[in-house]
Formats: C-alpha cells, sequence, structure tokens
C-alpha cells in the first residue's frame, strides 16, 4: 500500500470529508510524525507502535571507491517498535499463532 | 514528552479544520488502514516517511534466560519499519544539533 492508496482508502471510510481534505489530513498526519522524530521526540500509539531514536556511535568508514579511511560522527536512526495489537493481528493472520 | 493520538487530533483540528470528534475519528482509522494492510500481507510504504515491512522469520532455537531450559522460538511474521532517505537526513540533522 502506497500513500495515495491509503488516501483513498481513507477517503472511503470517511465520505463525509472532502477528497481534498482527507488528502491533506493524511499529509499533516505523516508530516506530525517526521516532525516529532526530528525533534528526538519519542512517538506512542497504543495498539499500534513506538517510534524513537537509536543512537550510532561514531565510527570509521571507508569510501568504497578509493579504499580511503573516513570518520563517521555518532547520529541518530529512526527506530520503530510494532505494539501488541499490531504483532498479535500481523502473526495470526500469517497463520502462525 | 511522547507524541499521542491525541496530540495528531489536535493538528488536524487545528490545522485541517476537522472538528474534534472527526479528527479522533480520523488519526484512528489512519492507524487502523495501515495494520489492516499489514494483516492481509501488505508492505506498506509512505514516501518521505518510511516503509512498514513484513518479514517472515522461521522457528529457531531459543532458551528460557531464567532456567537455561530449551524452548524453540515458533515461526512468525513480524513487522519491520525501515525510514525513508528523508527522515533518516532530517533525524540525522537534529543528532548534528546536539542532544
Amino acid at each position: 500500500m502506497t500513500k495515495s492508496e491509503l488516501i483513498e482508502r481513507m477517503a472511503a471510510g470517511q465520505r463525509h470529508l472532502s477528497h481534498a481534505d482527507v488528502e491533506l489530513a493524511v499529509r499533516t498526519i505523516i508530516d506530525e510524525l517526521s516532525k516529532a522524530l526530528s525533534a528526538g521526540e519519542r512517538i506512542e500509539v497504543r495498539g499500534f507502535g513506538s517510534f524513537d531514536l537509536h543512537y550510532r556511535p561514531p565510527r570509521m568508514g571507508r569510501n568504497p571507491k578509493t579504499g580511503e579511511s573516513v570518520a563517521l560522527p555518532g547520529k541518530y536512526v529512526p527506530h520503530f517498535k510494532p505494539g501488541k495489537a499490531l504483532r498479535e493481528r500481523v502473526n495470526a493472520a500469517a497463520g502462525n499463532a | 514528552m511522547s507524541l499521542t493520538k491525541a496530540d495528531l487530533a489536535d493538528t488536524l483540528h487545528e490545522q485541517v479544520g476537522l472538528n474534534k470528534r472527526e479528527a479522533k475519528e480520523f488519526v484512528d482509522a489512519w492507524f487502523e488502514v495501515i495494520r489492516e494492510a499489514l494483516e492481509s500481507g501488505d508492505n506498506v510504504k509512505l514516501s518521505g516517511f518510511g516503509n512498514f515491512q513484513l518479514r517472515d522469520k522461521n522457528e529457531r532455537p531459543g532458551r528460557n534466560p531464567k532456567t537455561g531450559e530449551e524452548i524453540p522460538i515458533s515461526a512468525r511474521r513480524v513487522v519491520t519499519f525501515k525510514p525513508g532517505q528523508k527522515l533518516r537526513a532530517r533525524v540525522e540533522a537534529y543528532a548534528g544539533s546536539g542532544k
């Protein structure tokens, strides 16, 4: 499912809203999630999961073309931990649980 | 402090003009539509944000860390999130500003 398919499915379930509002609302949610993480803020949604940042310490890397060593600074990367309901539903639907 | 569904609903109320009930319903539906897609075996790709991907794991040997007893970890399907280029760059820029 892509962003445009998500917009279509949201529109199908929210018929009282204009398509333009649905589109704007979907984009606004994605933008708010990105903004929160970019500001170092955690996101917590019960039954879906949580997002936070994991730190990657500085390391020596290598330019794959020249073989030259380069110092890479420490950085933060986004991390998602699926919530219980999401984990269970996905796994049950796969026929495992 | 962390961002919650209530914060997202407030933003939809203020920026999109949905009333409070519509905004709350919209946020709930947004997460539910994504859960349903993943449940039906469909990966979710939100460009600019990231991809939710399904991975099928085989059964593997595990151990009860308390008793040391060997117990198999059953085969399962799990959700992983791969942040997109744009989100990774934005988050890294934050790291650069010093936490």
